[in-house]
């Protein structure tokens, strides 16, 4: 039961990983009884099976994920709607509004209009046609304030953090609300620009160090770093001049 | 204005014009990732080749038409910039461009798992900045850099080399100028290392079949040395970001302790 | 969607059969089908020939003009070789300008007929630097059942032969055509063989169920001496270098015997 790379080993694209008797996880593919990589990532492996963990990757539309949409194009019953997958999502009236659509009465734009933010949930998805997504839930709809930031799809987990770790930290220490797509796609929402800006930096840093260890300290001496020299220079330039 | 051309390519010590062996490749540094728009990208720089490389998708395919309900669409093109050769190239595609662009997709296409992706495009553009012979293959080599890059998954990288003979020597890694030579032989290969399999073969000029045996297989063996460089270039992306991430870790070590 | 499953179930057949080393339409994996050569059909034309391989058909011709060299060959005639798939020759070519398709192919026969240096063309020239003989072969695929680069190439060599180059003598810098011509100057006779790859089995001249289940192609040309003078692989597949090699012997015996039906000795 032969494995060729040891853990966190950098692969590449065609790399044989191990033979025989494994199952080929993740960002692999058996031929011939061989495991090979597909992506560029790092190696690893449990009892059964061989996996990559992806550099990067894109994403793939996953029924019950939670995203954050562009609106494209309104048509006359729904949304054509960008969530950063190959595929663009579909959001037809009848899964925005709680009663039945009215063509001519009904204003769609003035729901979503081009280039308008949404958060929703993937309803339907198949090799056939493009994802179907959903408004009507709870926590759903028109993201009406705050900013939205891209990050690589990989990350998301480390953003979220086990039990929530890190993205708790990081609402707490900056009092904003996050809500986060599973398509790599932020939305922050603060009382002031300045906590919004604290918080983008610290998920950038999660980022960037994804597989760091320690990182949910780093990011809260981070913030508060941050907080404290903000209140340092608050302080100065409101100390009277002297007269 | 026009470059002199050495009266003879390889001399008596089988010592070629630009000081390399026969079997010897020109020097190739290749860096990945160095486009911020595109989803991957690549450059490499061979000889005096200077080649871009960028990949867009998957995503959503123009015109719809060109969709494939089973698989994605790999399109690329090959163009070389007015600038790139001794004498100004017009823009337009040539007939010679359209060629190597198709032969290039189909050269790529078999490493690509364009199945998991069904009625979307994968958009390669390969762009000769400079050329100097031997372009089709880096562009291979770079395209294939590029597709890893963008994060789409592939059986192998594909990697590229071309072997051929000059003034009755078997020689790899042919510059424009020994590709232009009369009574010789070029002949580009395209090759997945891990897979052993050829996904480009071409030739012009005339061999015998023993000779081109000989040619085939010294092609393999560049291929394989490409391969090495491909990885390498992979690899320095993820090290250096590594790097930077250990710093800030051992910095923040440091503040700790203080 | 029933013609669609039908084709499905049709190119399941066809690579069913090759795996046990039999084709639908009864050859052997090494056979071509039956080729008829007829030449010189077309008066205005300076040479021209029709292949018939199987099905497919191919006309081409030849016309030579006069016209200015290549900057680095001041003392060469010309080749150029176009290729038409003309709309009536299959219901999946459209009109309009030259696709990639029918650029490869006449760049492929073109190649053969290049590097195998079949045509003198130092004799085709009038002055030095200033003035030479250009020759057109234009190819025109009439109907597509598949190969068209075997048809193509051979069709293109038996214009070539029958190419006739008229009399001329310079005036006021003007080539002026005199009465009588002699025989267009061929030193050798390049022939392309092509293979499709078929559930890993290697089939000479597909035809066109072959090639649309096909996962790769490779032509190689051989020349008069057993020489190859230009290769060419397509499609989306792969070979490997054991393949390669074995297609290489096939195709001089195959060669050797196309050959003897386009040069009379």
């Amino acid at each position: 039961m032969p494995i060729f790379h040891e853990k966190r080993q950098l692969v590449t694209p065609g790399d044989l990983l191990a033979e025989n008797d494994y199952i080929n996880g993740e960002n692999t593919y058996k031929e011939n009884g061989k495991i090979y990589a597909t992506r560029v990532g790092l190696f690893d492996h449990d009892d059964k099976r061989i996996f990559v963990v992806a550099l990067k990757s894109f994403y793939i539309p996953m029924v019950g994920d939670t995203v954050i949409g562009k609106v494209l194009e309104v048509m006359l019953s729904g949304w054509i709607v960008d969530v950063r997958a190959p595929y663009v999502a579909l959001l037809r009236a009848s899964d925005a509004l709680e009663r039945p659509v009215r063509p001519q009465r009904d204003d769609l734009p003035a729901l979503f209009d081009v280039g308008d933010m949404m958060i929703a949930k993937i309803v339907a998805y198949d090799r056939t046609r493009d994802p179907l997504l959903t408004v009507l839930e709870r926590g759903l709809g028109k993201v009406a304030r705050g900013q939205t930031i891209e990050i690589t799809p990989t990350k998301i987990p480390r953003v979220i953090g086990k039990k929530g770790s890190m993205i708790t930290t990081i609402k707490n220490e900056t009092g904003c609300q996050v809500i986060i797509g599973q398509n790599g796609r932020i939305v922050i929402a603060g009382k002031t620009p300045e906590d919004e800006r604290l918080a983008i930096m610290a998920i950038r840093l999660v980022e960037q160090e994804a597989h760091t260890t320690g990182l949910t300290d780093r990011v809260t001496e981070m913030l508060r770093k941050e907080k404290v020299e903000k209140s340092d220079k608050e302080v100065a330039e409101n100390v009277p001049k002297e007269t | 204005m026009s470059q002199k051309k050495p009266e003879k390519l390889i001399d008596e010590k089988d010592i070629r014009f630009d000081n390399r062996k026969l079997n010897e490749m020109r020097p190739v540094k290749i860096e990945v990732g160095i486009l911020g728009n595109a989803d991957g990208s690549a450059y490499i720089e061979q000889g005096k080749n200077r080649i871009l490389a960028a990949v867009y998708g998957p995503r959503e395919i123009h015109p719809k038409h060109q969709a494939l309900p089973d698989r994605a669409a790999l399109r690329c093109r090959y163009h070389m910039a007015p600038f790139s050769v001794q004498e100004r190239k017009s823009p337009a595609p040539s007939r010679r461009e359209v060629e190597i662009s198709k032969v290039m997709r189909e050269a790529l296409e078999p490493s690509v798992f364009t199945e998991y992706y069904p009625r979307t495009a994968i958009d390669l553009f390969v762009e000769v900045l400079q050329a100097d012979g031997g372009t089709r293959c880096a562009g291979i080599t770079v395209a294939s850099l590029a597709l890893a890059d963008a994060g789409i998954p592939m059986r192998d990288l594909v990697s590229a080399c071309a072997a051929g003979k000059v003034e009755s020597r078997i020689v790899l890694d042919l510059s424009d100028v020994e590709d232009k030579s009369s009574d010789g032989a070029d002949v580009p290969v395209a090759y997945m290392p891990n897979l052993n399999a050829v996904t480009l073969l071409q030739m012009d000029g005339m061999l015998t079949p023993d000779e081109f045996e000989q040619v085939l297989n010294l092609a393999v063996e560049g291929c394989k040395q490409i391969g090495q460089v491909q990885k390498e270039a992979l690899r320095a992306k993820y090290v250096t970001a590594k790097e930077v991430a250990t710093e800030t870790e051992e910095e923040a070590e440091e503040e700790a302790k203080e | 969607m029933a013609s669609m499953m039908a084709a499905k179930a049709r190119a399941k057949r066809v690579a069913q059969l090759i795996a046990r080393g039999k084709r639908l339409d009864g050859r052997e994996i090494n056979d071509y089908r039956e080729v008829q050569i007829e030449s010189g059909l077309i008066e205005r034309a300076e040479g021209s020939a029709r292949v018939r391989l199987g099905k497919t058909e191919v006309l081409v011709g030849v016309k030579i003009e006069s016209g200015e060299p290549f900057l680095d060959t001041p003392n060469e005639g010309v080749l150029t070789v176009n290729a038409e798939l003309v709309p009536l020759a299959s219901p999946t070519f459209e009109a309009g300008p030259p696709d990639e398709n029918s650029i490869e192919l006449a760049r492929v026969v073109d190649r053969g007929i290049r590097e195998s240096k079949a045509i003198a063309t130092e004799d085709l020239v009038v002055e030095a630097g200033e003035k030479v003989f250009i020759v057109f072969v234009d190819v025109y695929v009439l109907n597509h059942d598949g190969n068209l680069i075997d048809a193509s190439a051979l069709a293109a060599l038996a214009a070539l032969l029958n190419t006739k180059m008229f009399n001329y003598e310079v005036k006021d810098g003007e080539v002026k055509i005199k009465p009588g011509y002699k025989p267009l100057s061929i030193r050798n006779h390049p022939i392309a063989v092509t293979f499709a790859k078929i559930n890993d089995k290697l089939v000479v001249d597909p035809w066109l169920e072959e090639e649309q289940v096909m996962e790769a192609r490779l032509t190689m040309t051989i020349e008069k001496d057993g020489k190859v003078c230009a290769m060419q692989k397509g499609g989306y597949g792969v070979f490997t270098t054991q393949q390669i090699l074995e297609a290489g012997k096939i195709a001089q015996q195959k060669a050797t015997e196309l050959r003897k039906l386009v040069v009379k000795e």
